[in-house]
């Protein structure tokens, strides 16, 4: 049995991309990434396919990219999910791409540096269960390729910018919170039209929708927060 | 300006120290902070907070940490680490770490190995990304500031130096593959050598240790290379190994062998007051010796109560569930020991100051506070403390270095990529010399497999160099000692009780043994 994977190549941003197809064993690899791994170690292709990874275990957002059309974590995705035996690798479309499936997330961290993700005092800690979801977030891209809301640029920055304030809002007493609430109105609840696929899609399995419950109850409707 | 390699929780640490100072650094690394082996930590980070009503102190810690390591750490240092730790976890609490907590607000401290106090506080299983993804928001609000200048999609190249100074460092934008010198000194965070034994370790598989074997190869010691540490508990995992936290064993989990049918806890058997619990170089062996002699061994979780699986270990079920068809509450899970952590590296004094005047190290990539086996707990502290040591004894040099980013257009011979399979093959060689348990017959023939390897890049040739101090580093100890363990020479050796120091000068690795500061009765440097 074999596994063919279409992948879609450029070697500079400012490139045609093109479609290089290649074909390995099924057996010899479980994931996509170790398939990737295999093809550039064992030099199936002449030029190595360019990608990030890191953790190989889903726990550092690095090796983001759409598989079959979908975003998702290459480390995380099994081969035995694709029983056609033929799988499209794209980069992520909705970031500049750097070369073959490696794209520039730096919008990711430059709007988290205009949100001021940061914290002004010390953590209350009163919210540790909220902290410790949010904290999850791998920052790796996958909810923002499939929001219907977010475009780079713009000025709602998605999920990612979500867990970031979810954190701070759930930390900080409410007396201390206008700063971060503003923030939070103006780059995400403002913009968020709701469809909540950041939720279905997040590999870290973050429950986006009781963030944002949370942390809408703080900032927008001004809620006392749960003792 | 002072340039920081890595962005992992030793470097983001030596970069909030460098900025609540007002000193400018560069936060230099191949990826985000997020990316960083640093997420990966689990179980938890260690202080004598005695939060549990247990009587633990800053002493014990010491002395627990001492112990564990087999007496080959700096005592200094050891005593500064630990009687800082208390302070470095309420800081990291402060910046909204999520750390578990009893009903009273402080901080819930979980058993961790070697040590005989609950002192490992903790969040979850996740403590290592709970505590990036606090420190990455806080070094954030000095980014605005313009303290710190981060460099993401920057690999290290070399450093700038005429031998005896380090005056900067050279790097390589991979996005547009610029070429840039920076001038300043350098706080070396590279993290561990797993990069050494590529799909064998519990670590990144981005981190190649091409950079810690270009420092060596620029001259700087290296100490105690053949110290590395196998976790008693991993599993085999698509292109890698999947650690399984000690925590697992700090809230209950008990290692056995199937004998007749029946669980046969071995560990509790032969070492009734720790049992589980043993430091990991002891724990690692007897898995080891289980394994050769007995059959498969399991970690067997299913005593554990199930408000310590939801409140305490939620994520270790769900990771374990995801690689395996069965649940670890109802079923043993199979396990054997895998490389996790390297206890050697740069060698640095008490001040994390390299051999090399304008260098620094700290994290896994410095040899410092871990001795011939580091506690489970000890290396997130290790590296937060480590980052804001360097960064602190760096910091005489603040005024120096300049903010350009010169340009660099000649030849760089080191970036080039690795031929193919040179990783796999150099990692084979050494991991045959360098297992749980060695002898000289193994490592010598290690060392003439690898004065085989041919190489035809620069990358391979200071790799090759790097590999071959690790094992000389072990051929030289005749002894047994912490996670250096030699069938041919058993027993623990006062006349070893020494750090192994190699350096390679004049195209040679030469190994020699240095001793090992006295412990001062004064105070050690509080944070």
């Amino acid at each position: 049995m074999e596994i063919t994977f279409d992948i879609l190549r450029r070697k500079s941003a400012d490139e045609k991309p093109y479609i290089q197809t290649v074909t390995i064993e099924r057996g010899r690899c479980a994931t996509v990434a170790e398939a990737l791994d295999i093809i550039n170690t064992e030099k199936l292709i002449d030029d190595p396919v360019q990608w990030e990874r890191s953790c190989k275990q889903k726990k550092c957002g690095a090796c983001a990219m759409l598989i079959y059309g979908r975003p998702r974590l290459a480390c995380d995705a099994r081969l035995d999910e694709f029983p056609r035996g033929r799988i499209k690798l794209e980069p992520l479309k909705k970031f500049p791409c750097v070369r073959d499936l490696m794209v520039d997330r730096g919008v990711i961290f430059a709007n988290l540096m205009k949100l001021g993700s940061w914290l002004d005092e010390n953590a209350a800690c009163d919210d540790t269960g909220v902290a410790y979801d949010a904290s999850k977030c791998l920052q790796c891209g996958c909810c923002l390729e499939v929001c219907p809301n977010f475009y780079s640029g713009g000025e709602f920055f998605g999920a990612s910018a979500l867990t970031a304030s979810s954190r701070l809002i759930g930390e900080t007493p409410a007396e201390l919170g206008k700063r971060l609430y503003g923030e939070y109105n103006g780059h995400f609840f403002r913009g968020c039209g709701k469809s909540l696929s950041c939720k279905d899609i997040c590999p870290a399995g973050i429950d986006t929708e009781r963030l944002m419950v949370r942390s809408n109850a703080a900032a927008v409707w001004k809620r006392k927060k749960r003792s | 300006m002072i340039n920081i390699l890595g962005a992992g929780l030793a470097g983001l640490s030596a970069a909030l120290t460098l900025a609540e100072a007002g000193i400018k650094c560069r936060l230099i690394s191949a990826q985000n902070s997020e990316r960083a082996q640093s997420v990966l930590a689990e179980g938890g980070i260690n202080a004598a907070l005695d939060t549990m009503g247990e009587g633990d102190t800053t002493e014990l810690h010491f002395e627990e940490t001492m112990k564990g390591g087999a007496y080959l750490a700096d005592p200094n240092a050891v005593r500064a680490l630990t009687d800082s730790a208390p302070a470095v976890v309420t800081k990291l609490a402060g910046l909204g770490v999520p750390f578990n907590r009893n009903p009273d607000g402080s901080l819930t401290l979980r058993s961790f190995g070697g040590q005989k106090k609950k002192r490992t506080a903790f969040a979850q299983s996740s403590t290592g990304k709970m505590i990036m993804t606090a420190l990455t928001d806080e070094v954030r609000k000095y980014e605005a500031k313009g303290l710190v200048i981060r460099l993401p999609h920057h690999t290290f190249m070399r450093l700038l130096t005429d031998g005896v100074q380090c005056s900067g460092v050279r790097i390589k934008d991979t996005y547009t593959g610029t070429f840039y010198d920076l001038s300043g000194v350098v706080i070396a965070a590279l993290g561990g050598l797993n990069g050494f034994f590529p799909h064998m370790t519990t670590g990144t598989v981005t981190n190649s240790g091409t950079a810690a074997a270009v420092i060596f190869a620029q001259g700087v010691k290296f100490a105690n290379l053949e110290m590395i540490q196998y976790h008693p508990t991993t599993v085999g995992i698509p292109g890698k190994r999947c650690l399984i936290s000690e925590a697992a064993r700090g809230e209950g989990g008990r290692l056995c062998v199937m004998k007749d049918g029946y669980p046969m806890y071995f560990m509790e058997m032969k070492y009734p007051e720790l049992g589980n619990l043993m430091p990991r170089d002891v724990v690692s062996r007897e898995i080891f010796f289980a394994r050769r002699d007995q059959g498969d061994v399991f970690l067997d979780m299913t005593g554990i109560p199930e408000d310590t699986w939801k409140n305490k270990l939620s994520d270790l079920r769900e990771e374990i569930m995801h690689y395996f068809p069965l649940d670890p509450k109802k079923d043993p899970v199979p396990v054997e020991p895998g490389i996790h952590y390297f206890m050697g590296g740069v060698y640095v004094n008490a001040n994390h100051e390299a051999s090399m005047r304008g260098l620094y190290a700290a994290g896994e990539c410095a040899c410092q506070y871990h001795g011939a086996n580091r506690l489970g707990g000890n290396s997130m502290l290790g590296a937060v403390f480590g980052g804001m040591t360097a960064a602190k004894s760096a910091s005489v040099y603040a005024g120096s270095g300049s903010e350009d980013m010169s340009v660099y257009s000649g030849e760089e011979p080191l970036d080039c990529e690795l031929p193919a399979g040179s990783d796999e093959r150099l990692g084979n060689i050494l991991l045959n010399g360098l297992g749980i348990v060695r002898n000289g017959n193994t490592m010598k023939s290690a060392l003439d497999r690898l004065n085989e390897v041919q190489c035809a890049t620069a990358p391979e040739k200071v790799r090759k160099e790097l590999g071959r101090a690790m094992l000389l580093s072990a051929l030289g100890r005749m002894e047994s000692r912490g996670a250096h363990y030699r069938e041919d020479c058993p027993d623990t050796l006062d006349a070893f009780a020494d750090t192994t120091v190699t350096q390679l000068a004049g195209g040679t690795v030469r190994v020699t043994f240095e001793k090992i500061p006295e412990r001062n009765t004064g105070n050690g440097n509080n944070v």
